[in-house]
């Protein structure tokens, strides 16, 4: 049995179609990621597996409800972490924990052994207002509450936005923790560097799912050349590389260029062409996840 | 060497018994790409305040544009642009009445605003949208303009903070393009970002951790010196040293 199933879920506000016929489901058990960047309808998504929002059109059930007849039910079912702190500002550390135990009647003291190895990191700040947290210090908090009456499924929107690429890390070594306790998650982010975290991930652009795999998968259906181009002079070999015959698409990708081909490509005859880039550097690279998205999206 | 636009000398600001910004030097020069890292907490944003003229050093000295740090707040922030993700144009405005509103602000007369508006609605092929909202622009678009209302007042150098988050893969690349142009044009690029591939399109970067400039070189330079692979791993390499809790 599946943990959510979304079968062809619409929603729109006026005329903007924020979710325009999305269909996935999640195993129990999985870590599963939705990536995309602003506008994708990630949040919208949430709202609606969260029952904050009623669907368009379509349908969806969140460990075996469905979110329109049995939104009450899920309610207490789920843990919900928005992209936004929602937490209250003027009460402290454990006062928020309580406060969140209380509203779902159960004592945070029960579980305890859950949100340890998160609340603990915070735990010396427990008489601490939340609106006085650090970013990263607020987001284990938002965590703990989201966890403390032991949800089946968790929806994380957007956890890492603004977040350093160190305390990053150590927040998907948390979910990981958590998988383990066999906890469903449902987590967006729109750091493609973050997919490889995922059991699957949906890659998600305008309201569409573009793409569901596993992230390895998802980089093994690139099915085209792609090289690494480099000079010192970076903007004028963007521009120069583009005119070249065989050459689908070129944009920059950190260190080098990316430079996506077809089958009239030839390395020899597009180094001949360029050669008043006497630093120029040609070699074939390994597609990412971005390549991937980029790709897509463009389709 | 090129002319420098940014100086600074063991700039540090304190906050009670706090020191947020720890004794930083550096330079930036004309047309650089200058890359300002940093976990969060580490400072950053402090320091980048202390470069707009939003707020006074403790000590220290340095100067933006050619204006004092340490005295010269209103003469830096009319000489230099600003633009970040969160906060770049007002939505419920047009793109004229956007272009205007900040052309104001950064002091440009009514004959200069309207003859920059011109050319930078013909440079972006933009004049068709002389009058429709911003809010309705596709992002890429809006970035775009964001930029070159930032810029309008013809800065010798623009802040970007965080200027790309949350922004699809193919319009990031779209807004470096322009940050490239800009570059190569002479404008010099102040840029803070989480995204670490960003960090190589930089000409320098410079990494703040515990509220001091640990690492200052070119990306290339910066992986020689820490035996990395990438960016990426010169940073964690960096912040996982950092004693002080964000």
């Amino acid at each position: 049995m599946y943990a959510i199933e979304v079968n062809n879920l619409t929603k729109s506000y006026g005329e903007v179609r924020a979710l325009d016929g999305v269909s996935f489901a999640v195993r129990r058990g999985e870590l599963f990621g939705l990536i995309g960047p602003d506008g994708a309808g990630k949040s919208t998504l949430f709202r609606l597996l969260t029952t904050l929002l009623r669907p368009d059109g379509g349908e969806a059930k969140v460990d075996g409800l469905d979110i329109v007849k049995d939104y009450l039910a899920i309610r207490s079912r789920v843990g919900y972490m928005p992209g936004r702190f929602s937490l209250y500002p003027d009460l402290s550390v454990e006062e928020n924990l309580s406060f969140f135990a209380a509203l779902f009647g159960v004592k945070a003291e029960e579980s305890y052994d859950l949100i340890e190895p998160i609340y603990k990191q915070i735990e010396p700040f427990r008489t601490r207002r939340a609106g006085k947290l650090s970013g990263g210090m607020k987001q284990k908090l938002a965590l703990s509450c989201a966890l403390i009456h032991r949800p089946s499924v968790l929806f994380l929107d957007e956890p890492t936005t603004g977040v350093d690429a160190v305390s990053r890390s150590e927040f998907w070594d948390m979910l990981a923790g958590l998988k383990q306790r066999g906890i469903t998650i449902l987590v967006s982010t729109p750091y493609m560097d973050e997919a490889s975290r995922c059991d699957r991930i949906a890659l998600c652009n305008e309201g569409r799912i573009l793409g569901i795999d596993t992230p390895a998968d998802i980089v093994s259906n690139f099915n085209s050349r792609l090289y690494g181009i480099s000079s010192e002079r970076t903007f004028a070999l963007l521009e120069a590389a583009r005119a070249q015959r065989g050459v689908v698409e070129c944009y920059p990708f950190g260190e080098c260029h990316h430079l996506v081909v077809d089958e009239q490509f030839d390395v020899a005859q597009f180094t001949a062409s360029l050669s008043d880039f006497n630093d120029l550097v040609i070699k074939q690279v390994e597609p990412t996840i971005e390549d991937m998205f980029i790709k897509l999206m463009k389709r | 060497m090129s002319e420098v636009v940014i100086s600074v000398r063991e700039l540090t600001k304190r906050f009670g018994d706090f020191t947020a910004v720890d004794s930083i030097s550096f330079d930036v020069h004309r047309g650089e790409i200058f890359g300002f890292l940093g976990a969060n907490g580490a400072g950053k944003t402090t320091a980048m305040r202390m470069l707009c003229g939003l707020s006074f050093p403790t000590s220290g000295s340095g100067t933006v544009a050619g204006y004092d740090v340490m005295h010269q707040g209103e003469e830096i922030k009319r000489h230099i642009g600003y633009m970040s993700q969160r906060f770049s144009l007002y939505n419920d405005l047009t793109v004229w009445e956007n272009i205007n509103l900040f052309a104001g602000i950064y002091g440009l007369s009514k004959s200069e605003t309207k003859e920059r508006a011109a050319e930078l609605l013909e440079r972006l092929n933009f004049a068709s949208e002389r009058n429709t909202i911003v809010g309705s622009l596709p992002l890429g678009w809006k970035q775009k303009l964001s930029f070159a209302i930032a810029t309008i007042h013809r800065p010798e150098v623009v802040f970007l903070d965080e200027p790309t988050g949350g922004v699809d893969p193919m319009t990031r690349r779209q807004f470096w393009e322009l940050i490239y142009e800009a570059a190569e044009g002479g404008t010099t690029i102040f840029v803070t970002t989480h995204y670490m591939d960003e960090a190589e399109y930089c000409s320098r970067v410079s990494i703040m951790v515990d509220g001091q400039v640990r690492a200052l070189d070119t990306p290339a330079k910066l992986k020689q010196q820490f035996a990395a692979q990438s960016m990426d791993e010169v940073f964690r390499t960096l912040a996982r040293g950092a004693k002080r809790a964000e």
